[in-house]
């Protein structure tokens, strides 16, 4: 099975039968296992540990990533309809986010960014949760002890020290879970990432690095951040690490089962470059034709990850008409969950402004939200003498 | 009751939280087998082993932005910050993160953090070991900020900070780490005053004296010389700087009329100049005088050789005191 206990990721993740397990590498040769055109091709490493992946799962990820291209159509389009405030689109970057999202287990911790919605929802994240915060509604959707997904973090790399910081507490409690930061290639300038890595190997924390490299911080290219490979940089930590086509979800799957398999034998850290493509904008607000060149945009699109995914269904047979309408279905009733769920969101009441400041009483807020009551109050009075 | 130093007070907490909580985890530069440098975690790592008193790399954002993930994870970290100026690298950790998360995820995530800063300065260190940066930390939501002043305080208030389900800021008066007084081991923690009150150090009429941290001992020998001269002073160890228990200054300036407030921070956008605009909101009938600030300057710290100017002591203290009693003083006949 494919499927774990929270119905979504793989804990089932198949011991490679032979002596070549999980050796610790550095970089190297892109990783692929799904060409552009839907062919498969063998890789003795990596394909160990999707042996166990089957016609009915391969469906099954197409699916996922079907729909997590449905529920970010679907967000820009509720942005551009004013319904939500702003939206930072995934589109291109489907198979590393459910590559990997699915590889976890329901007790492994994610540490998100705010793009990473298709990791939120393979944690079986509620859709409209997805946008709570982009409403304006909340600064965060969801609880991250109910599924095990932390907030998604809007400070470039902050989270990165949050996950190792979670390892060490899951080490200490010598469970075999593990903790996975997420960023992207921006964020492995900033000095939270790299102490994150210092942390982890220090202490060998069970935590996996997943650098989603889509090529673009805004409108900064990677080069700006990185003379050599994001995948290099692990070694100076001595971390190992691997670059994959990101485009791939069979990679990234893999991938990701050889790091968190790591982790839980207490091997320590691993770090992941996924490199993948930013199709869309940084968020709604951005406009990459003033940055980017369309011929690269078309190189990538080429590269599609949900494409390929298709193509190799279709060389096996397995593309057929009830998979689309399964597929196309899910899409449809996910799309008007999302809609119905945002325009149907629950407005916040004045006061909660003052709410979850702290955990505990503090005579500051008691006494700013008793004023502002007050205040309040003196508006629904003059509106009573305004009716008479 | 035992006689201990002020950093022996704190280590005292420290084992009490450790043994009474297995979620206590400690962590910092040189806290393990150093015993940090001013010993305040002495032994500790030996008694508790590295996984409780963790020696961590030389990176202030890590310590912080760990600790986040160990809360997040449900243990109840205690950071060691080396020395006050070394803080702002864990900066962005502390308000972004730490401040926050518990607004952010409306109440799911607690982040019982508790952040030791040795602050202030007297003790004729280089620079950056000198600082006073409460003002930054008060100034963020989400933080709770104390100062302890003695012994008893620092053994009670670290247990209370560590228990506090919400992060607190704990700064330590470096200059005061050997200074010696009663604290009582055996006394239940529910008894004590809680970590948000302010305590009135001692009875006075005339003036009330504001000060917290490093200059409460200050404040008392200046409360001391003043009855000399007839003049009574009530000081009032702030402990809580955020939020501040404004009842007990308030009680406090309703029956002196006057207020004098002492911090060794710089005094633009201070903590004093705080306490003035509130307790001026909330007691303007009662005021004979304009509030007074005894600060330090708005300077860098300076070199050791002029610390002595920039850090409040007794006499100048007492010349604020003679101005808020509009008796003859340093600043008389100048107008604004």
């Amino acid at each position: 099975m494919l499927t774990d206990d929270a119905g979504r990721g793989a804990n089932q993740a198949p011991e490679p039968a032979n002596s070549v397990k999980n050796p610790r590498r550095t970089g190297g040769d892109l990783v692929q296992l799904l060409t552009p055109s839907g062919e498969r091709i063998s890789h003795p490493e990596f394909d160990l540990w999707i042996s166990d992946v089957s016609d009915e799962q391969l469906g099954s990820l197409y699916e996922d990533m079907v729909v997590i291209r449905r529920i970010d159509a679907e967000a820009t389009a509720l942005q551009r309809q004013g319904e939500l405030a702003l939206w930072p689109p995934m589109l291109g970057q489907e198979a590393t986010q459910i590559g990997s999202g699915r590889a976890l287990r329901s007790d492994d911790f994610v540490f998100p960014t705010y793009r990473d919605n298709g990791v939120a929802y393979c944690r079986g994240v509620a859709v409209p949760d997805l946008v709570r915060a982009w409403r304006g509604n909340a600064l965060f959707g969801w609880d991250p002890y109910r599924y095990n997904i932390a907030t998604q973090q809007i400070m470039i790399g902050s989270q990165s020290l949050h996950a190792t910081g979670y390892a060490m507490g899951i080490q200490d409690d010598g469970a075999d879970s593990v903790a996975v930061a997420y960023f992207g290639d921006g964020a492995t300038s900033e000095g939270d990432v790299n102490e994150a890595m210092v942390f982890a190997a220090s202490f060998q924390a069970p935590v996996v690095f997943i650098c989603q490299n889509n090529h673009w911080a805004i409108s900064e290219p990677v080069l700006l951040q990185s003379h050599v490979q994001l995948a290099d940089r692990a070694s100076g930590f001595g971390i190992p690490s691997m670059r994959v086509d990101g485009n791939d979800v069979l990679a990234v799957l893999s991938a990701t089962r050889i790091a968190l398999d790591r982790a839980r034998k207490g091997g320590g850290p691993t770090f992941i470059e996924a490199l993948t493509y930013r199709m869309g904008p940084h968020t709604t607000a951005d406009d990459p034709t003033r940055y980017r060149d369309p011929n690269e945009l078309e190189d990538w699109a080429a590269k599609d990850p949900i494409a390929r995914l298709k193509a190799l269904l279709d060389r096996k047979g397995l593309l057929g008409e009830e998979l689309e309408d399964r597929v196309k279905a899910k899409a449809d009733a996910v799309a008007a969950e999302l809609r119905s769920g945002t325009i149907n969101m629950p407005e916040p009441a004045p006061l909660d402004v003052f709410k979850h400041v702290y955990s505990e009483e503090n005579s500051w807020i008691e006494r700013q939200k008793d004023h502002y009551s007050r205040y309040l109050e003196s508006f629904s009075g003059s509106v009573q003498e305004g009716a008479l | 009751m035992s006689q201990l130093t002020f950093a022996r007070a704190i280590n005292a907490g420290l084992r009490k939280a450790l043994d009474n909580d297995p979620k206590v985890v400690l962590m910092g530069e040189d806290i393990g087998k150093l015993g940090g440098v001013f010993r305040v975690t002495d032994g500790l790592q030996k008694d508790f082993g590295t996984h409780r008193v963790v020696d961590t790399p030389l990176a202030e954002s890590g310590i912080i932005g760990t600790a986040v993930g160990l809360a997040y994870r449900g243990y109840r970290p205690v950071c060691e910050i080396q020395f006050d100026g070394f803080i702002y690298p864990a900066f962005d950790q502390i308000v972004s993160q730490v401040a926050k998360m518990h607004y952010r995820t409306q109440g799911n995530v607690k982040m019982p953090i508790t952040i030791r800063v040795p602050f202030g300065g007297g003790i004729g260190s280089p620079e950056h070991h000198s600082e006073s940066p409460e003002a930054y930390f008060t100034h963020t939501s989400g933080l709770r900020v104390v100062s302890v002043s003695n012994p008893q305080d620092a053994y009670t208030m670290i247990q209370q900070a560590i228990a506090s389900d919400d992060p607190v800021l704990y700064f330590e008066p470096k200059r005061r780490y050997h200074d010696k007084g009663e604290v009582d081991e055996a006394a239940a923690l529910g008894n004590a005053l809680p970590m948000g009150s302010a305590r009135v150090a001692a009875g006075g009429s005339d003036v009330t004296l504001v000060a917290y941290g490093p200059l409460v001992k200050t404040a008392l020998d200046a409360a001391l010389a003043a009855a000399d001269e007839g003049v009574s002073i009530e000081v009032i160890d702030l402990r809580s700087l955020a939020p501040v228990d404004y009842r007990t200054v308030e009680a406090s300036v309703r029956k002196t009329g006057r207020l004098v407030i002492t911090h060794e921070a710089a005094q633009s956008g201070g903590l004093g100049a705080e306490i003035a605009a509130s307790i001026t909101g909330r007691c303007f009938n009662y005021l004979e005088a304009a509030p007074v600030r005894i600060t330090g300057f708005d300077v860098p710290y300076p070199y050791s050789k002029l610390e002595m100017h920039h850090l409040p002591d007794l006499d100048r203290i007492l010349d604020g005191v003679d101005r808020a009693l509009g008796r003859p003083n340093s600043l008389s006949g100048l107008e604004g």
